[in-house]
């Protein structure tokens, strides 16, 4: 554990010069942030030559490893939806058996990579049994708000009245019926070492998260919000915009859990938004922007359903206010 | 007299990936292509940061595009503060 470095600040201009982990090559569509985001990671990993990456399937494992090229310059392991945490903890237990035997003298800093797929829906069980376990490792759920790479299927995370090709728009539907999951909270109540939101255009928010999420002790979980070109439909240059609108209209907070103090802490680019609330933006400025939320807007406005998307976020805005003691 | 292809014992085990991405050149599948305005630019890294693709490298002095993995989807020139970057049609 490296603990004299408790404000680590990345500088672009020390970190342009380590080595791409994450490297070019890798096939995800042109202008997904995902890539940004492993990238980030992985350059802001306490130990980069000592750690292991154990991802679940999703957009990021299926473009970075097509067989036979691999874009990933760490020891890299791929399972299924269902069991990354729990490969990761396989990974640590024998690390920990060998190094009893004397076999190792250190055991590598773990990092877990799943879409929401894995991270909301079907992934969870093995999450929560390996948070629960207390196992050390960071696990970073990259949220496109939908199963993307197998052609946009609607999934825990997406949000109410989206567009996906399983919650069709319709007549009598318009759109997913259901809120999305806090899933953030969901794992902080786990009561991990450390959990926190992020969103990919505050890179230097994120970046300090992933450092602190790894150099702590014991289980750590990052939801951070990467979005999807393909099926938000908003033009592919302006992927890092929809990630800043989401949290300056406060659909996606960021904030950290610690698991020490067991307190929430509003993150500074959300503490902005409730200290001058005047400063947050409606909500549909966000919803315009996006073509899986058109038919609010085309043929007929529909004020109520965007009254609604705005109630319910409001309604989750308030509630990680008063958590982080800040409404 | 077609090649013998590999059988089960010749591939490695498990699905193991051993090339490097980089010999997939995902420069072609671009259709515009970031021109820099040398002048205009602070060297900020703003777009290292940002680009997806690890298509921009930095050696210290200056940025360096490279065009074999950029695949043109425009978020270096969306997101520098000074607007230095322009995408031009292929």
């Amino acid at each position: 554990m490296t603990q004299e470095t408790p404000q680590w600040r990345p500088r672009l201009k020390d970190i342009a010069n380590q080595e791409e982990l994450f490297t070019s090559g890798q096939r995800l569509c042109a202008g997904c942030p995902a890539g940004s985001m492993a990238r980030m990671a992985m350059h802001a990993l306490p130990r980069p030559k000592n750690t292991i990456v154990s991802q679940a399937t999703g957009c990021l494992e299926v473009a970075s490893t097509i067989y036979p090229y691999t874009a990933w310059r760490v020891p890299w392991m791929h399972s299924l939806f269902e069991n990354a945490p729990a490969n990761a903890s396989g990974i640590e237990a024998a690390y920990k058996a060998r190094k009893r035997q004397g076999l190792e003298d250190d055991i590598p800093d773990l990092l877990v990579f799943s879409g929401d797929g894995s991270g909301f829906d079907i992934g969870v069980q093995a999450a929560s049994g390996a948070i629960e376990r207390r196992h050390n490792f960071l696990y970073i759920i990259y949220d496109n708000h939908a199963y993307q790479n197998t052609g946009i299927q609607r999934s825990g995370a997406t949000p109410k009245y989206a567009w996906t090709t399983t919650s069709e728009v319709g007549k009598k539907e318009p759109g997913k019926l259901l809120w999305k999951k806090p899933i953030a909270l969901v794992y902080a109540a786990h009561d991990p070492a450390y959990c926190a939101t992020a969103s990919v255009y505050h890179w230097r928010d994120f970046m300090k998260k992933v450092r602190k999420g790894m150099e702590v002790e014991g289980p750590a979980v990052i939801h951070v919000l990467s979005p999807c070109h393909r099926n938000w439909r908003y033009p592919e240059e302006q992927g890092m915009q929809m990630a800043k609108l989401a949290v300056e209209t406060c659909f996606h907070p960021l904030w950290e859990y610690e698991g020490e103090t067991r307190k929430y802490i509003l993150s500074a680019p959300s503490r902005v938004f409730a200290l001058k609330p005047e400063k947050k933006k409606p909500v549909e400025e966000w919803l315009e922007l996006q073509g899986r939320f058109r038919h609010l807007f085309r043929p007929k406005r529909r004020d109520d359903l965007i009254a609604d998307f705005q109630r319910l976020t409001d309604e989750d805005w308030a509630f990680i206010q008063k958590l982080s003691n800040m409404g | 007299m077609p090649k013998k292809l590999p059988g089960s014992k010749d591939i490695p085990p498990a699905g193991v990936t051993w090339k490097p991405a980089t010999e997939y050149r995902t420069g072609d599948w671009r259709s515009k292509r970031p021109i820099r305005d040398e002048e205009k630019c602070t060297r900020c890294l703003t777009c290292w940061i940002f680009c997806p693709d690890a298509a921009i490298s930095w050696d210290g002095q200056d940025i360096h595009f490279d065009l074999n993995y950029c695949k043109g989807c425009g978020i270096c020139a969306e997101e520098c503060p000074v607007n230095c970057i322009e995408m031009e049609d292929e």
